[in-house]
């Protein structure tokens, strides 16, 4: 449950253009028509009695607490399911209502147990509050009568429990899980008295259940309750921030007491997640205290010695000293930074800033290197600007959705319920339509009351072959919508490009070979979209991924604009974001080529504003890429690195070549709240603070720019951005800032598209999308309304290359990687909370097919080899899998996924091709030698903690 | 010359070996070498005489019965193919006077011809109102049945034809037509009679108000219980395509309209036509709040004309008639007739079509002969579980909607259940607190809880435990059901239990 301190205005708002007024209480009040008396009532400051009545559901009408006297109207109707209109007169209170409120209180209480002070929602509980506003003093029943007083607790789920003893059957769980959640995975069982709240014919962690939280959330008794406040108590006060999982970006408040989060309640008015979250915003926050944060700075010479626990000050001192000393040996490109797409944005500004201003060079990169990219990359040259078009509210206004490359369920499921609402449609009202392109059966194809149209099930790395036949397919059958591209798009090119797609070679039945996807079907979804009055197509890193992941980007923007799809709500190209600021790290300037708002660091121009506020002079050419990198540590003229955040180790591709990399470098420094893989490479160890512990920004996938708020002092002491300042000034360059809003003050004066962004500002409007500035004071929701930003939309010829990663004898099946609800990238935080109880390791899916020809078991040890290396993991046989391809996640670092996977990568950024590796499944394995390895390796590692030593001899 | 038997082919003839009687007619008339033709017909309502057989003549049909297998012999060798008599004769069953006395619009055909048999329907008057609407604006034909002045017959008695403007008046691609057939309120059967007798009649009417309305699929949510109306409706439905008058171009007009049955699951608030549409869309069966109402937001949000199967059957005789015939029949408010059901504890019970306006006394005496235990009558419960219990002094009252809502009970959906004087009206009471918290769907707290409560309190009156304290928290309790629940199903429990109180009140405080 909410807070009792968050107004709860009982129903939703309603959007309409006519306003209904009417009294309520002999006082008048105006609403939008569709408004309920409860809600109306509440603007005038009326609360009316109710339980099963709460602001993120639809009205229900079960409790009867809120029924109200309407003037010329027999009977009470409820206020919660009755609509305002013009010249009611409402009666809110009167001795009739005081006897039918206290009537039905009483009846409640002759069900419930009478352990208030006991309870664990004592002080914060709705009934109680009921009770006492209908001024409820007996009981005439008795205690004695039929009642649901023995039902056992359900606390099977490790955050929550299911007390059916204390449940109302208000139903608001029920309906939170279907309305909000969409998972549809509670009922109620039996009907009349014996009706029970229920996840099925099981119990909570054995059903359909995703953890979401929105039925603890909707629950006004404790009956769905967070297991933290039967432990802690109720919280006293909170602070709202931003969830530091995915590119969604829910808002949340931390539910505090003292400097110890009770629980993260998603916030009702964070605009990218409209109070939804998903088992990790609302749950996984534990890591955040987990015994492995690292506490003290730490410093080695050599990767083989114990570590040296040292104070702040040797840290950066020795840090300074070594990278100095490397760049006089080996020149000033010899050292680099990665920034983190998991820290603010002030953070990424600085480690950019700090490269460029400091280090004196470009060597700065960023994880989306390894993701999103080619996003960048293909949105700046078709439309002009590096980011999705759309807010996610976009999709409430759609009428058919492409989802290629992304499974949001998983990935994004905050937004994938969003979206689900919208597949689901309204009473009265169709659903979008929905076009899933995947190799692999997401959930999404088909879920409760949402089935996909088409589910194109193309192989790995065809993807520029299906969106170049559904364009084929649009172009050819008279579908282009050509006024908007007369008018919009840049109509040479247009003709160009439409000469190219006309063209026989991509007609669907031409592809079907590459495409693995029945024409017919191409013709179908091709149709169906191009028809829909509003399109939008959303996409993941299954679209970037591959060695055409930017020409993909360009022909999921030519599909747009050859469908009009772009410019207004409903429509789009919505890139889904994997981490929580990738957005914003691009955004900062994160890339070797690109300073702060995507601006080249060739031009001359640019580069004179930021050496004039900076007081250094900046390197006018590009810097080195991650992979880059990684090339020149082993050729040995890459010597030193700074890595904020990041775990290079785990997440980037061909670990073996990524681990010759990190050892042959002569200083690591790495900032991390935990040692992960990299930081077992490294020299010099700067404890990072976690998103609770810091003041910041990060930006999400609808380039949203939330507040991070301190809710708790950093752990080691030092926020990471005051880190970074410190090394910097022990580097001799002083960036004197106080507070991050001063660093947000200097990327706006910096930056076109973030003039009008402070955090005054995020105070006031909650969050903001970029550009903000003088054209959008309050931001942009909906990016190239009147324009492209580029001017004239721009069309890409992009021609089908089929990746040079090909199956063979000896490699036959293709593996694809993805990611799972329960764990959140590299599994660093998500491994170290009970989230491990839905994937405590990686597994291998595979085909029955596959499965059968290979002899291999449901749940037995498998090995995967390619070209690249070798590992083992445990199949997981199902169809959700098309024969000839395989797919695993890579949250656990033993899994050794990266292992196997390939160096290729996208032409144009060097995104690594993780999508399409060619493999050989092969049964009955053992651990691989690289696992053996990986073990006593990162067990030595662990080793060289201080204290574990010790730990270690007593165990 | 052959000879036409008739055989009723109802589920309460059924009941009593109907079946057995035509095959032994069948096997006798074979074994005689007689020709003879059996129809089997629906039911004439006068059940205490089913298997009721009927001989075609040519003065008419002649009724015999009840009859059993074992009497068929006897029934042939007394020459009853020729009509002659018999201790299980009864004369013309149209000068019965059980029958004789009823006005039967609705059930004209009922009885008389072969349920199934398209030319028999039209031979009888069917499709006319059909053809009729077929030429008529949709809101001409809204109007011919706000003349009639028919009201929901399900028990709520809303002005039909009120209901079908409303959805008429929404604009949407598609509307439906839903007929309720969950027919659970204990001692009625006027609808399953009336689709195993007449299902071209229903099936006609959902036409017609689905081509008033606009509306071009229908359903029929039938009660589990009733397996014999399925099978007739299923039928029925299949021969009406073939015939052209349902599908994509009903009777030729080029409109387009057509019937799908679903089957309940044997919950009682299913009967609630929100509950009902909550189950067609293959939900559990729970009330939906109103607004809005099911005419602008019904089946999957769709506007929905939501009928009981009596009112639907009238529609195909106002159509024909015309509005102001039907409104000729009845009085004050409450238009036409109301084919009201007998049962409980009476001598004659069975179906009995009469205008509004007959009394409680004259149905119960003159048409039912009393109770059949031979006692006097102490209550009659009118309007089903929900209905109040009325004592012997009100029993002369004029069954209208109006007048009886006055006298604190309702007409409901037209049963009428028979109680003699040895009934135990606490006991009654308590039974209609059970029957809630039995068939509550638990969505409302009064209901979900009040019944339950509701028979706890009942108890401690009966055991004189704080007799005047129980008696004054079950009065709160009833006005907390009555004013707070969300539908009729908590909303009217109150009434048979008050009534127990406050006419019989000597029941309470036995013990």
């Amino acid at each position: 449950m909410y807070s009792n301190k968050v107004l709860d205005h009982g129903t939703k708002a309603q959007e309409s253009a006519t306003q209904v007024t009417l009294q309520i209480d002999g006082s008048n009040v105006t609403v939008p028509a569709g408004t309920s008396l409860m809600r109306a009532a509440v603007d005038k400051g009326v609360k009316i009695p109710k339980l099963c009545a709460t602001d993120s559901l639809d009205a229900f009408g079960s409790c009867r607490l809120c029924i109200v006297e309407v003037e010329g109207r027999r009977g009470f109707p409820a206020s919660c399911t009755t609509p305002c209109e013009n010249g009611m007169k409402v009666k809110t209170q009167s001795k009739k209502l005081a006897e039918l409120r206290r009537g039905v209180m009483e009846l409640y209480i002759s069900d419930h147990p009478l352990d208030c002070l006991t309870c664990p929602a004592n002080g914060n509980c709705e009934l109680q509050d009921m009770a006492g506003v209908t001024g409820l003093r007996e009981v005439r029943y008795g205690y004695d009568g039929e009642n649901h007083l023995t039902g056992e607790k359900d606390t099977s789920n490790p955050y929550f429990t299911f007390d059916a003893t204390k449940c109302i059957v208000c139903s608001r769980c029920v309906r939170a899980c279907e309305e909000i959640q969409g998972t549809f995975a509670l009922t109620v069982q039996g009907r009349g008295f014996d009706s029970k709240i229920a996840p099925g014919p099981t119990d909570f962690m054995s059903s359909e259940c995703v953890s979401c939280g929105a039925c603890v959330q909707a629950c006004p008794t404790a009956t769905l309750m967070e297991k933290s406040i039967y432990d802690q108590g109720q919280p006293d006060h909170a602070v709202v921030t931003t969830c530091a999982y995915c590119g969604v970006g829910c808002a949340f408040r931390a539910e505090m007491k003292g400097n110890e989060v009770v629980r993260m309640v998603p916030h009702k008015d964070g605009k990218a997640n409209h109070g939804h979250s998903c088992v990790k915003g609302r749950f996984a926050f534990g890591y955040a205290t987990h015994k492995d944060r690292l506490k003290t700075p730490m410093i080695r010479r050599k990767i083989t010695d114990p570590w040296q626990e040292v104070s702040w000050e040797e840290a950066f001192a020795y840090a300074a000293s070594e990278i100095q000393r490397i760049q006089k040996q080996y020149g000033r490109t010899s050292v680099g930074g990665i920034t983190s797409s998991r820290c603010t944005n002030e953070e990424t500004f600085l480690v950019q800033k700090l490269v460029r201003a400091a280090f004196g060079n470009n060597n700065v990169d960023t994880c989306a290197r390894v993701c999103h990219s080619p996003t960048g990359y293909g949105l700046k040259q078709t439309l002009g600007e590096s980011a999705g078009t759309q807010d996610f509210d976009s999709v409430d206004h759609t009428d058919c959705i492409i989802v290629i490359g992304a499974n949001p369920t998983d990935g994004h499921p905050v937004f994938a319920s969003r979206m689900k609402r919208r597949l689901r449609g309204r009473p009265g009202t169709e659903g979008a339509g929905l076009i899933v392109i995947d190799p692999r059966r997401i959930d999404l194809v088909r879920t409760p009351h949402v089935e996909a149209e088409f589910h194109l099930q193309l192989k790995p790395g065809a993807n520029v072959a299906v969106l170049n036949a559904l364009a084929h397919v649009i172009v050819t059958e008279g579908l282009a919508k050509e006024d908007y591209i007369a008018q919009r798009c840049d109509v040479g090119e247009y003709a160009k490009w439409r000469t190219f797609i006309a063209l026989p070679k991509n007609s669907p039945e031409a592809l079907e070979n590459d495409t693995g996807v029945p024409a017919a079907q191409i013709r179908g979804a091709a149709r169906l979209f191009a028809s829909a009055p509003n399109g939008a197509i959303y996409y993941g890193l299954g679209v970037t991924e591959h060695s055409q992941g930017s020409t993909t980007v360009m022909a999921i923007a030519n599909l747009a604009m050859v469908t009009g799809n772009i410019g207004r709500t409903g429509v789009g190209v919505n890139p889904l974001r994997g981490q929580n600021n990738v957005q914003g790290s691009c955004d900062m300037g994160s890339f070797p080529h690109e300073l702060p708002g995507y601006r080249h660091v060739s031009d001359a121009s640019t580069r004179a504003l930021f050496q004039a506020a900076w007081g250094r002079p900046i390197d006018s050419e590009p810097g080195l890429r991650i992979p880059n990198m990684f090339d020149a540590a082993v050729d040995g003229s890459f010597k030193a690195l700074y890595v904020q955040g990041e775990d290079i180790a785990q997440s980037d591709p061909d670990t073996q070549h990524v681990q010759k990399a990190l050892e042959a470098l002569e200083c690591l420094i790495v900032q991390d709240i935990f040692l992960n893989e990299t930081a077992k490479y490294a020299h010099v160890l700067l404890p990072g603070s976690s998103f609770l512990e810091k003041d910041g920004t990060f930006t999400n996938a609808e380039r949203r720019i939330s507040p991070v708020r301190k809710v708790m002092p950093p752990l080691a002491g030092l926020a990471d951005w005051e880190v970074t300042v410190a090394f910097a000034a022990a580097l001799g360059y002083q960036m004197p800032y106080s507070h991050p809003s001063e660093i947000m003050d200097e990327i706006a004066r910096l930056t076109p598209t973030f003039t009008g962004v402070s955090y005054a500002k995020l105070d006031k409007l909650g969050s903001i999308q970029w550009p903000c500035n003088a054209g959008a004071p309050d931001g942009t929701p909906v990016m190239h309304e009147n324009e492209f930003v580029r001017g004239k939309g721009r069309f890409f010829i992009t021609e089908f290359l089929a990746t040079e990663e090909r199956t063979s004898r000896k490699f036959p099946l293709i593996l694809t990687t993805g990611r799972i609800l329960s764990q959140y990238n590299v599994g660093a935080q998500t491994r170290r909370t009970e989230n491990k109880v839905w994937h405590d390791q990686d597994v291998l899916e595979i085909h029955p097919h596959d499965a059968e020809l290979r002899g291999i078991k449901h749940g037995e040890l498998v090995a995967l080899h390619s070209r690249k290396g070798d590992t083992a993991l445990r199949a997981v046989v199902t169809e959700r899998m098309q024969p000839g391809v395989v797919y695993t996640t890579f949250h656990h670092p033993e899994s050794g996924v990266n292992v196997v996977t390939t160096e290729n990568s996208d032409w144009a950024t060097n995104c690594p091709e993780y999508k399409v590796t060619a493999v050989q499944v092969t049964a009955h394995a053992k651990k691989s030698e690289w696992q053996k390895d990986y073990e006593s390796f990162s067990s030595s590692q662990e080793g060289f903690l201080p204290g574990t030593a010790t730990r270690g001899e007593t165990n | 010359m052959t000879v036409t038997v008739y055989v009723p082919r109802d589920s309460a003839a059924l009941s009593v070996g109907a079946d057995l009687v035509a095959e032994a007619i069948a096997a006798h008339a074979a074994a005689t070498k007689q020709s003879v033709r059996i129809v089997r017909n629906g039911s004439r309502g006068m059940l205490w005489l089913e298997p009721l057989v009927e001989v075609e003549t040519a003065t008419g049909r002649i009724a015999y019965g009840p009859v059993q297998a074992e009497d068929v012999k006897a029934l042939f060798d007394s020459g009853f193919l020729h009509g002659q008599p018999h201790a299980l004769c009864h004369g013309k069953t149209e000068s019965i006077p059980y029958f004789q006395k009823q006005t039967r619009l609705v059930f004209a055909r009922i009885g008389v011809i072969d349920p199934l048999d398209t030319a028999a329907y039209q031979a009888h008057g069917g499709l006319i109102g059909l053809q009729k609407a077929l030429a008529l604006a949709p809101m001409a034909i809204v109007d011919e049945v706000i003349a009639s002045g028919l009201r929901g017959r399900g028990g709520a008695g809303f002005p039909a034809g009120i209901k079908w403007k409303t959805t008429l008046g929404v604009n949407d691609s598609q509307k439906y037509i839903a007929c309720n057939a969950d027919e659970g309120d204990s001692g009625t059967f006027s609808d399953r009679m009336g689709i195993e007798g007449d299902p071209y009649a229903l099936l006609e009417g959902m036409a017609i108000a689905g081509i008033a309305v606009g509306a071009t699929q229908g359903y029929i949510y039938l009660r589990s219980e009733y397996p014999d109306a399925k099978a007739v409706l299923l039928e029925a439905i299949a021969r009406a395509r073939a015939s052209g008058w349902l599908g994509s171009n009903v009777l030729g007009s080029g409109k387009s309209f057509d019937v799908h049955v679903r089957i309940g699951a044997g919950a009682y608030i299913c009967g609630e036509e929100t509950a009902m549409l909550e189950s067609l869309e293959g939900k559990r069966g729970v009330v939906r709040s109103k607004p809005p109402l099911p005419a602008i937001s019904g089946l999957w949000g769709k506007p929905t004309v939501v009928n009981n199967v009596m009112t639907l059957m009238s529609v195909p005789w106002i159509l024909a008639h015309g509005g102001a015939a039907y409104a000729a029949h009845g009085i004050g408010r409450s238009k036409g007739t109301l084919p009201f059901q007998l049962a409980g504890n009476i001598q004659r019970g069975g179906l009995v079509e009469v205008p509004f306006g007959c009394t409680l006394n004259q149905l119960i005496h003159d048409f039912g002969g009393g109770t059949a235990s031979g006692r006097k009558v102490r209550a009659v419960q009118v309007g089903g579980p929900l209905g109040a219990y009325l004592p012997a002094s009100k029993l002369d009252l004029p069954l209208d909607y109006e007048t009886f809502a006055q006298a604190g009970g309702m007409v409901g959906h037209g049963g009428i259940v028979v109680f003699d004087d040895t009934v135990d009206m606490a006991e009654q009471a308590r039974y209609a607190m059970e029957f809630c918290k039995i068939e509550s769907c638990g969505k409302c707290t009064p209901c979900r809880i009040g019944s339950t409560r509701g028979v706890e309190v009942v108890d401690r009156i009966r055991s004189g435990d704080r007799r005047e304290e129980s008696t004054a928290l079950l009065r709160d309790l009833c006005s907390t059901m009555t004013h707070a629940s969300l539908c009729a199903m908590g909303g009217l429990t109150p009434m048979p239990v008050l009534s127990a109180l406050d006419h019989f009140p000597e029941d309470f405080r036995k013990g």
